[in-house]
């Protein structure tokens, strides 16, 4: 989450669901959380208990929208624009939180005079490469900083999270009055000049009125007395400049001083189980645990003293970055580790390309991968453009599935689209499926870091049946078989895996390995005597100590004292169930929860604040700041670390401890959001006409992966996808227990009465939704809960469509994600899932319509289906 | 033991159907068929003998500009419905065997292995709560959670309720809580919100009432259900009537013959 990491610091929700409750206003978009996350939405129905004001922003009229006191329909793709005049809402009218954006943010850092805006570039911020594609993003320095180092944009991804690379942001010049024309406060407001109610009104059909009682209603419930929070999901992220939504939130927070106090902040809503957990632990290719970078192949250094200066920060907390790096290196290789061969350093595999989803899956698609494990995910229903994957997936030598159930991915050489359309014969596919049974939660001891960063330990309540097997047990075992082998091979190539620690308990007859020895590893302890540490501060960068994820240090502190394994909840954040990263802080930023001297904002929404008489930092939350720096700490001249950080620095993880309103390093598309227009779109972006579309965004457009163009008259109406309720993503979870599929048995197509009326379509018919990828079919749910946009005259009609069903399971449907387009947010590469061009035909037409598809790599045959599609349908 | 009772507060739902599945786990019913209906969100219908509690969805027209909290609209509503357990059950007295029983808790119980599946119990009940199994004929309905509040658990469907739409209580507790929540809502504002508990029908109170915004009909609870029970004594007092009449005809037909 490189939207939160490079604003705040660090890639995590900045609070807790159950704070939401102390919120006194709380404004969802890009998420419809009662339905996806019901049981954290209790604490938003309690905030509405308490008088709180709920907005939902959403193309739908969701079950979210029903407990909302306010909703707003916006076109899909637009959240900048609203978001943006949300911000100049708050500059215009001067109606920030002063004393805090001046305190704690960098809105008064001067910026360079060669910096030149999207305003004055017609659309790119200064830097931008037309030929390669990407940015320069020297210019976006502070004044004064000296350029260079790691201020990079090449170097990609999540590493992001921790906010930003090593720079020199401890360098800057301030003009505390803020009238400077080149700061950050400045620049921003003349950026967000041109993001007006109009504005508003024309991108995303949202009535002037209707807008100004969103600002209204969010402004006036922040302040030192009241506190409003923003949650979202991936309705934000999975659009092709979602970082920068995120970020757009992120600054409006900063703006009205609305994170790290009670009821404030971000809340990050995540896809599923442990999604975070999926990140501080990675199952990402460019970062190590605890947000580490990967090194990278060539750009990287190959030595770890390189690779150390280059990511060690002088100031903030990332002048540890050395201590977490030979600690981790220490968990991987042991006593093989050691000072003489950097720690082992060389043998961490180098990224030598674009190695995530989409990458690797393309790789796969032109027979480059020989080999493939599926665990915990569903390809061939669940990822972009499945139809290029699930062929992709015959170009394999062998691939492993493990789930609880056989999956779509497990079969797709025998029931899949692809078979029966015979663009794909069973006798020709050579790939070896080997499928391994899974243990279900209930079925196997771990932990899960929910959406608020808090790990939770469940036991196991019963044996797996048959050969099912957890995670653990699965990867322990391949593990320990691959060491085998490779022990009896003492190549160089080998030498990392015979370096490798692998030495957990298993225990009992399936020889389960014993998940709480992993997470005491994964704390960390002294290496010499195994000692569990209390925490990351105890961590050194001389090998002496060993840590598997810095950030979850803390978590097992002592023998016997599995903090994730906790359920004694006291006090208003619960300290005592479970344990949060970093050390048990609920709320993260808390500082800021006070004024710079230390005293409180206000009674109402105090948090931590400075006890004068015990010369400590104390409150309802542990502070997320050292213990003992009082708010009037100066650092003196050349102070390293956290010791360079001033006593009313909230952002500890930031060189110069500041929130960033402006990103001067760290994101790819620029150092404050920008609207552009989704990869298909059937609106005239007017706030920069040249570049319509995110200019770092990559389509990876292909004869397998082709797009609409925008606006097209094939594909006239603008497509979202979400999921419901009753089902669990790709279905695995879902689709084959009755109790949950019978309460969505089918897929269906939500539709306007309007657009159901153009179509001629009724409630329950068979529709055919098409997109440049692929048709599906689907029954239609006409209903009022979607709306026509209406953009000062031109009416855009939005279909929403879940993605849950496949072609096993006891309920069966097309696939939607067939629909979706493979392609590349710049800074995580995620795909645009939630705005997209389609076209509705009444009928089940698929059939015809996927034939062009299917011919389309030898013949153009099917194009005069196309038109006739067309034609009928603009009638 | 103390009379419990089901607040059903349609204000706070979510339809999120926790309630229909944790009902289904712990009672070990059958899903019932997988069938799309069309009909908003709403696949599973109705109350059954597979479905003991059952979320509807009314939809009403959205409004830009308005959440369905505002007191001005109410566009999309959840409310879930479950047996009444009736003070005077329609079911329970026309149950010819027994298998129908009150519990201490005052809920209203089909004893499975007593049913015979005559069925009487289905066109007795008010609400069109019970209905037989096709396929072995007996009655079902929702047991309160008898077994739960047995050993001091609260029902398996109040349990699963994330936003306390669904609250377990004493009866008499339950009751002032629904009063003091209508205070509240019309205090916000909400003027149509209603509180459905026909004490004055001849049901004489239910022990799962419920508050929903605009009409509860909607909701398919009726203004007024009766038991069918209450016809019993007019049908008795014609049936004695006309028997009297037969045997007053033939008593004077017989004194007129030997008259004459």
């Amino acid at each position: 989450m490189p939207g939160l990491g490079t604003t705040f610091g660090r890639g995590g929700a900045t609070t807790a669901q159950q704070d939401l409750a102390n919120a006194d206003a709380i404004l969802i978009m890009g998420s419809s959380m009662a339905e996806n996350h019901p049981v954290g939405f209790q604490w938003v129905m309690e905030a509405r208990a308490r008088g709180a004001k709920i907005i939902h922003v959403d193309p739908r009229f969701t079950r979210t929208s029903a407990m909302a006191d306010i909703w707003i329909p916006l076109r899909a793709g637009s959240d900048i624009v609203l978001l943006g005049a949300l911000i100049s809402f708050v500059l215009q009218n001067e109606r920030d939180f002063r004393e805090y954006v001046l305190n704690y943010t960098n809105a008064s850092v001067l910026l360079r005079d060669d910096f030149q805006d999207t305003e004055d570039l017609g659309g790119v911020f200064s830097g931008w490469n037309e030929e390669k594609k990407e940015y320069d993003v020297k210019t976006w320095s502070y004044r004064g900083a000296p350029t260079g180092g790691g201020a990079s944009a090449g170097h990609g991804g999540h590493a992001k999270d921790r906010g930003g690379e090593k720079s020199k942001e401890n360098v800057y010049q301030q003009d505390l009055t803020l009238q400077n024309p080149r700061c950050v406060f400045q620049v921003m407001k003349r950026h967000f000049s041109r993001y007006t109610p109009e504005m508003v009104e024309q991108l995303c059909g949202i009535p002037k009125d209707l807008f100004l009682t969103l600002a209204e209603t969010f402004c006036s419930a922040s302040g030192p007395e009241k506190t409003a929070a923003i949650c979202y999901a991936v309705g934000w992220t999975q659009h092709s400049d979602g970082v920068q939504i995120i970020r757009s939130a992120a600054i409006l927070q900063l703006l009205l001083g609305n994170i790290g106090r009670p009821g404030g902040g971000i809340l990050a809503l995540r896809g599923h189980a442990s999604i975070q957990g999926s990140t501080d632990i990675p199952t990402l290719y460019d970062i190590l645990p605890g947000y580490l970078p990967m090194p990278f192949f060539g750009t990287d250094a190959s030595s770890l003293d390189a690779y150390l200066k280059k990511h060690t920060s002088e100031t903030g907390w990332w002048a540890n970055f050395d201590k977490y790096a030979v600690s981790l290196l220490k968990a991987y290789y042991g006593d093989k580790a050691a000072k003489e061969n950097d720690f082992g350093f060389n043998w961490l595999p180098r990224v030598t390309g674009d190695h995530s989803h989409m990458g690797y899956w393309l790789e796969m698609a032109k027979g480059n991968i020989d080999g493939l494990f599926v665990m915990g995910q569903n390809p061939a229903v669940g990822a972009p453009n499945s139809r290029l994957e699930r062929k992709a997936l015959a170009k394999l030598k062998w691939l492993v599935v493990r789930d609880m159930v056989e999956i779509e991915t497990a079969s797709f050489w025998l029931d899949s689209p692809e078979i029966s359309r015979h663009e794909l014969k069973t006798s020709e596919i050579e790939t070896e499926v080997f499928f391994f049974p899974a243990a279900g939660h209930a079925e196997k001891d771990g932990t899960f870091t929910n959406t608020q960063r808090m790990l939770q330990f469940h036991e196991k309540a019963v044996e797996p049946p048959g050969h099912a097997r957890s995670e653990t047990s699965f990867v322990y075992h391949l593990g320990r078989r691959l060491k085998e082998k490779a022990h009896a091979d003492q190549s160089a190539r080998n030498a990392g895996l015979n370096a490798l620690t692998w030495d957990y308990p298993a225990e009992g007859p399936q020889a389960e390995p014993d998940s709480e020895a992993i997470l005491k590893e994964i704390n960390g302890w002294t290496t010499a005597d195994r000692k569990l540490v209390s925490g990351y501060t105890d961590l050194k960068a001389d090998g002496s100590t060993t840590c598997g994820c810095w950030i979850y240090s803390g978590v097992f502190p002592k023998p016997g004292e599995n903090k994730a394994r906790k359920r004694e909840p006291k006090g208003r954040y619960g300290h005592g169930w479970g344990f949060a990263w970093p050390s048990d802080r609920r709320i993260l930023y808390n500082r800021a929860s006070a004024r710079p001297d230390g005293r409180p904002w206000s009674e109402r929404k105090k948090l931590v604040w400075w006890d004068e008489q015990k010369n400590e930092w104390t409150g309802d939350d542990v502070a997320d700041f050292t213990k003992t720096k009082p708010p009037s700490y100066r650092p003196p001249e050349d102070a390293k670390g956290d010791d360079g950080l001033a006593g009313d620095k909230p952002f500890i993880l930031h060189p110069d401890g500041f929130g960033w309103i402006w990103v001067a390093s760290g994101l790819k598309d620029g150092p404050l959001p920008a609207h552009y227009e989704p990869l298909e779109t059937p609106v005239h972006n007017h706030l920069y006409p040249a570049h319509s579309t995110d200019p770092a965004a990559k389509k990876l457009e292909s004869e397998q992966n082709p797009y609409a163009t925008s606006p097209d008259p094939r594909f006239p109406f603008v497509l979202t996808t979400y999921r419901l309720t009753e089902h669990h993503t790709a279905g695995g979870m879902s689709r084959y227990l009755s109790h949950l599929a019978e309460l969505q048995p089918e897929l269906f197509c939500e539709l306007s009465l309007e657009l159901a009326q153009q179509l001629q379509i009724e409630n329950g018919n068979w529709v055919t939704v098409a997109t440049a990828r692929g048709a599906i079919e689907a029954r239609a749910l006409v209903t009022s809960r979607i709306q026509p946009i209406h953009l000062n005259g031109q009416v855009v009609h939005q279909v929403g469509l879940p993605y849950h069903w496949g072609y096993k399971g006891l309920v069966k449907g097309d696939v939607v994600n067939d629909l979706i387009a493979l392609s590349q947010e710049p800074n995580v590469r995620i795909m645009e899932t939630k705005a997209l061009l389609c076209n509705v035909f009444a009928g089940r037409q698929s059939a015809e319509h996927n034939a062009v598809h299917s011919a389309r790599d030898s013949q153009d045959g099917g194009h005069q289906t196309w038109q006739h599609g067309v034609s009928e349908n603009q009638q | 033991m103390s009379v419990t009772a089901f607040l059903t507060d349609s204000t706070l739902c979510i339809g999120c159907k926790a309630c229909e599945v944790a009902c289904k786990e712990w009672n070990q019913i059958p899903g019932d068929g997988f069938e799309w209906t069309g009909r908003s969100y709403d696949n599973t219908g109705s109350l059954g003998h597979s479905t003991w509690r059952h979320v509807k969805f009314v939809e009403n027209g959205a409004i830009p500009g308005f959440g369905g909290n505002s007191p001005a609209a109410f566009s999309w509503e959840f409310s879930s419905d479950v047996c009444k357990h009736c003070e005077n059950a329609g079911c329970l007295e026309a149950c010819p065997t027994g298998a129908i029983v009150r519990t201490e808790f005052g809920g209203v119980f089909i004893q499975s292995d007593v049913c015979n599946g005559c069925a009487y119990c289905v066109v007795s009940c008010p609400f069109g709560v019970v209905e037989r199994n096709p396929e072995d004929g007996r009655a079902f309905k929702c047991t309160f959670c008898y077994d739960r509040q047995k050993v001091g658990l609260q029902p398996a469907c109040a349990t699963a309720c994330p936003t306390q739409s669904i609250q377990f209580g004493k009866l008499d507790d339950l009751r002032e809580k629904a009063q003091d929540r209508m205070t509240e809502l019309k205090d916000q504002g909400f003027e149509d919100v209603h509180l459905y508990d026909p004490q004055d029908s001849s049901v004489g109170g239910i022990h799962a009432f419920f508050i929903v915004r605009g009409d509860p009909r909607t909701y398919n609870l009726p203004p007024q259900p009766d038991v069918p029970t209450i016809y019993q004594r007019k049908a008795w007092t014609s049936a004695a009537a006309a028997a009297g009449l037969v045997f007053g005809t033939m008593l004077l037909a017989f004194l007129t013959r030997k008259e004459s």
